[in-house]
């Protein structure tokens, strides 16, 4: 092959390169078969504790649910794993149209008129929808609400900030009575609130959309369990103008926190303003219906600096994995295994309420909720994993300079939650305490 | 002697033609509805017990009405989803020469590892005490990247390229403000840049400064220079760079940005031309994002999800974002909060990113990738990608035409100066390659190369097939000039769909189904 | 009446107090198929040079400038609702704004169609 390109070596190739950069020592072991690297990383995975290893109660974004085995075969077929972007419609139909009952399937569920096609994750989703709120009012005054999830409250300020906005953040609201609507000034581009709140509360949207209607904000409501609303109305029947959220629920491990599945919806007229792609009919040559990316003079390969975001990759595999399980759950399936996780939450706060010093703060809930327990929370979580048990995220991991917060426990159960969870849960914080 | 004269014919009939199927369906190729369309609204593939009953209290806040959502039966949505995947093209058929996209083999040893439930079914809240394999992943991981690259820090969190740029161009900005030089308000950035460049300095707040390319193919020094200033924040520079190229006074910029006080960003897009043979850290780079899904081959996905940890100066360490992971007494922690940053004494540290931390089933997937290679093996990987790239501009330049004279690095950019007169342009061409069965090139990019085909064949492919390869190509170009336009023009033509209007995709955009589209498409 | 071009491929006609504005048939062929226009509203005003309205096609997206300085005084609904009207008559029907000027002279810096066509073909 040298011979052909008319070079003696390949460094040759590398010409242009600084001689004094070229073939720098670089200090890392040399290959290893398949059967070594297995050893090597089966070793670092066994330090960990899988959440299907026994009780496991921990939420706050991340939900541990069960996934159909058909989701990983899916996911795993070449002709999905191994593509790319479909730039080229024409041999890229299958990801099209998937990405197209995607954009439907988030819709509905989340009761809004357009969905696009995935962002990074529920997070960077939430910053985007600021994003776009500042384009769209031309205001720079962003008001979050006090049970936004730390993590959502600090990506979005960050964004934020970088462009000379203001954040408002509410004080930390663990029974959903905060009064947002009078956060809302003449500056204000949008409120950002999230439902299930991080503490569980299923938040009631109507008057807050009205209010910010009233005062020209929109409203962003984030959902961080999409499970959440095959039980509870949807932002869009409350009013929301953009619905924001993670879909890791569906179709997605835990994975460590990533990858995960953003979602992004709001109303057609918005359209023109949001971030990332979309996917859209249309026929080919021979008048055939086929999908094909749309809409792109939003995006960066096109509108460079102008660009609405600067997204380009999202999360087309995790999507899919979205899609599949939400094929198989159907309306019927989401709603059943919506209510197990309701019933699982119930069970759980029910037991937990009679152990002693410990009071359920979560009055309207869905699959998770906030106990004060009589002590800082952590040394506890600590003391239950111990045990075997992992209990829920102690406030101190998400408010470690709010001290108010530390004795709260945030609890999850969903549908892999069983009555001996349960009970191991209650009888070991019993214990604990 | 018997006769038997039953049973099936043994050859078939040479006569070919148009066939119209009753079904739509082309042999192996099937025709899939949408799931909307199958009338599948009531049913569920899933077999969960009935919830008891007992546990209600959702109250007013309880979904009423019709949510709208097919559930398939599992035959019935295996069935959707392969046929829908067979109208694909994928690595594992053939080549996918789409250049700065990096579409090399995915090893399924990664896929595998990512799976192991220590990593693929852990939660990032967990108590650090029951993670801390996932933790000694990402450091591992963390001290893999720095030392390719000569680099002191590694920000792990960005979640694809783009996110990495966002992530370092913000590192510069809070790395300014603490200087207090928030006037620095100006990113240069070659006409050449992905989209995603100017995108991004203008998502930081930045005003965006193209530097004109030279006539070969590299930033302009001279003009360059002239737009050095005292308001200039950064340089953003793709090295190497989106036409293929080393950029060979990249010694000189960096040297020359830094004297005027900026920074420079480094697009790691093309890192794996490198990998291995040249330290970024020894050019003069202060912050470069490297795409995991790219150099280190975790999967691409039908477009993600990606994974772009960001490799940082001394100068800029202090303002990486967080979470990290640090090791104190032989036990990993993650550093958390921004203010929990500031107690560690990393200065003025940068915001959190996103939630959590970072792509860890594409961590878990490139380690995979690293330990299998080596240090040894990411080199060769990085030769091979060079010499594969370098072997197809010297085979296609006798019949199509090279943008630059020279070597390239891992990928070979050509114009459309071949194709003059021929009633052929770069995207016919492009889509003739789909009939005879590849995956077209990077096209019309690079904006400063008129008609751009841009070929990047990655280190996995084969001689024999980059031989086929060139071939073919050559074969569509000498077809191309001896007036065969009118092929071009219907192209593709063998393929599950033939090109498709977005012009009316655009117009009167259909992003979703509803029952009005079904209602529709029924009469 | 005389229609002058500006080098960002706009046209005006100055018709007593009212300037038309819209953008030139060979901008509208560089872009192909126009999809989509956004126009400003009736009572904005505008400097020479600032953005004033947007014309997309699938694969580029443009700025329209306010060739000279005035207030929007009509929008032209038509090609919102159906921007193919661009492709098909970019200088008669498919009009963009109809401004009030506030200083008619600028228009006297712009190019007269003779002077734009040399323009077009060199750009």
């Amino acid at each position: 092959m040298l011979a052909a390109i008319g070079a003696k070596t390949v460094d040759d190739l590398y010409g242009d390169v600084p001689k004094s950069a070229l073939n720098a020592k670089i200090d890392l072991p040399a290959h290893k078969g398949e059967l070594e690297v297995e050893r090597m990383m089966g070793a670092m995975a066994a330090k960990n504790r899988a959440a299907g290893a026994g009780p496991f109660f921990v939420g706050c974004g991340a939900y541990k649910h069960h996934v159909p085995a058909t989701v990983d075969h899916i996911i795993q077929r070449s002709e999905f794993l191994t593509s790319y972007t479909p730039y080229q419609p024409e041999i890229a139909q299958g990801t099209l149209q998937y990405l197209f009952e995607f954009q439907t399937q988030i819709a509905a569920l989340t009761g809004m008129e357009v969905a696009n096609a995935s962002m990074y994750d529920g997070s960077t989703a939430c910053a985007e929808a600021a994003l776009m709120a500042r384009r769209v009012t031309k205001r720079g005054r962003v008001v979050l609400s006090g049970a936004l999830h730390p993590h959502y409250a600090a990506t979005t300020r960050t964004n934020v900030e970088l462009l000379g906005d203001k954040v408002v953040q509410l004080p930390i609201d663990t029974g959903a009575t905060e009064d947002l609507a009078a956060a809302i000034d003449g500056e204000t581009s949008c409120v950002i609130v999230q439902t299930p709140d991080v503490f569980g509360n299923v938040r009631d949207l109507s008057a807050l959309a009205k209010e910010c209607q009233a005062k020209g904000a929109l409203l962003v409501a984030v959902v961080t369990e999409i499970m959440s609303l095959g039980a509870v109305k949807s932002p869009g029947e409350m009013g929301a103008d953009i619905v924001v959220g993670e879909g890791q629920s569906i179709g997605n491990g835990l994975n460590f926190g990533g990858p995960y599945v953003g979602f992004f919806a709001t109303r057609e007229k918005l359209i023109r303003q949001t971030p990332g792609r979309y996917c859209g009919m249309t026929v080919d040559a021979d008048g055939k219906r086929g999908f094909v990316l749309t809409l792109s003079t939003r995006e960066q390969h096109i509108r460079r600096d102008k660009a609405t975001s600067n997204i380009c990759t999202n999360s087309g595999l995790c999507a899919l994995a979205f899609t599949v399980h939400m094929t198989l759950l159907g309306e019927a399936g989401l709603r059943r295994v919506a209510m197990l996780n309701h019933e699982a939450a119930c069970k759980t706060a029910d037991a937990l309420s009679s152990v002693k010093g410990v009071s359920v703060l979560t009055k309207s809930y869905f699959n998770e909720f906030t106990v004060r327990l009589p002590k800082n929370a952590t040394g506890i979580v600590e003391k239950l994993a111990a045990e075997g048990v992992l209990a829920g995220v102690p406030g101190e991991r998400l408010w470690p300079h709010d001290k108010d917060a530390h004795d709260l426990l945030i609890v999850a159960a969903t549908e892999c939650v069983t009555d001996a969870d349960i009970e191991a849960l209650r009888s070991n914080l019993e214990r604990a305490l | 002697m018997t006769m038997n004269k039953e049973g099936r014919p043994t050859r078939g009939d040479a006569a070919t033609a148009d066939v119209v199927t009753f079904t739509g369906n082309k042999a192996l190729q099937i025709e899939e509805s949408l799931s909307f369309e199958k009338d599948a609204f009531a049913s569920t593939g899933v077999d969960f017990p009935a919830p008891s009953g007992k546990h209600d209290r959702l109250g007013a806040m309880k979904r009423a009405g019709a949510i709208g959502l097919p559930g398939l039966s599992e035959p019935e949505a295996m069935r959707h989803f392969v046929r829908l995947s067979q109208k694909n093209y994928a690595i594992d058929m053939g080549p996918f020469p789409l250049g700065s996209c990096t579409m090399k083999h995915n090893p399924r040893l990664n896929e595998k590892m990512a799976r192991l439930p220590g990593f693929g079914d852990v939660h990032p809240l967990q108590p650090e005490s029951t993670v801390q394999g996932a933790l000694e992943l990402i450091d591992t991981l963390a001290h893999w990247l720095m030392e390719l690259t000569g680099m002191p820090a590694v920000a792990m969190s960005p979640k694809a390229g783009a996110h990495g740029e966002l992530c370092g161009m913000m590192t510069i900005k809070a790395a300014l403000d603490a200087k207090g030089e928030g006037h620095r308000t100006r990113v240069l950035a070659p006409e050449s840049a992905h989209g995603t460049n100017p995108a991004t300095a203008a998502q930081c707040g930045f005003s965006v400064d193209a530097i004109p390319a030279d006539e070969t193919g590299r930033v302009d020094l001279a003009a360059f220079r002239a737009k050095l200033g005292p308001d200039v924040a950064a340089i953003m520079v793709t090295n190497p760079n989106t036409c293929g190229l080393f950029e060979r006074d990249i010694k000189a910029i960096a040297d020359a940005v830094h004297a005027v006080g900026g920074y420079f960003y480094c697009d790691g897009a093309n890192f794996n031309a490198i990998a291995g043979k040249v330290r970024p850290g020894d050019l003069g780079v202060d912050a470069m994002h490297i795409n995991l899904h790219k150099t280190f081959s975790t999967p691409h996905g039908g477009g993600g999800p990606g994974s772009g940890p960001v490799v940082l100066s001394a100068a800029l360490a202090p303002f990486a974002p967080v979470p990290y992971v640090v090791k104190e007494g032989g036990k990993y922690h993650l550093v958390e909060t921004r203010r929990a940053a500031k107690a560690e004494g990393e200065g003025t540290a940068g915001g959190r990113i996103t939630a959590f931390n970072g792509q860890m089933g594409m961590f878990v997937r490139a380690l995979a990738y690293m330990l299998s290679h080596g240090g040894d093996g990411v080199r060769q990987a990085s030769e091979d990608a060079v010499l594969n790239a370098n072997y197809i501009l010297a085979r296609l330049k006798k019949e199509m035409s090279p943008a630059f004279a020279g070597y390239c690095m891992h990928e070979a950019l050509f114009n459309d100066d071949f194709l003059k007169d021929t009633g052929v342009d770069t995207l016919d061409f492009a889509k003739a390659m789909i009939d005879e069965g590849y995956h077209p090139m990077t096209m019309y990019f690079p904006l400063v190369v008129h008609g751009a085909m841009l070929i990047e064949p990655t280190e996995s492919e084969s001689k024999e097939e980059l031989d086929l390869f060139c071939d073919a190509l050559l074969d569509l170009a000498r077809r191309a000039k001896a007036g065969e336009s009118a092929r071009f023009k219907a192209s593709p033509m063998l393929s599950p769909r033939r090109r498709l209007d977005e012009t009316a995709a655009a117009r009167k955009p259909v992003l979703r189904w509803t029952p009005e589209l079904g209602a529709r498409a029924a009469e | 009446m005389t229609v002058k071009y500006t080098k960002d491929h706009e046209w005006v006609r100055l018709d007593g107090a009212v300037a038309t504005i819209g953008v030139s048939t060979h901008a509208a062929e560089q872009l192909g198929d126009v999809v989509f226009v956004e126009l400003p509203a009736v009572g904005k005003t505008f400097k020479k040079g600032d953005d004033m309205a947007v014309v997309e096609s699938v694969k580029a997206a443009s700025d329209v400038y306010a060739p000279i300085s005035g207030e929007v005084v009509e929008i032209n609904q038509a090609i919102v609702d159906d921007p193919a009207k661009v492709n098909a008559d970019p200088q008669g029907a498919a009009w963009f704004v109809k401004l009030k000027p506030s200083n008619a002279a600028e228009a006297n810096e712009l190019m007269d169609e003779a002077a734009y066509m040399a323009f077009a073909d060199s750009h």
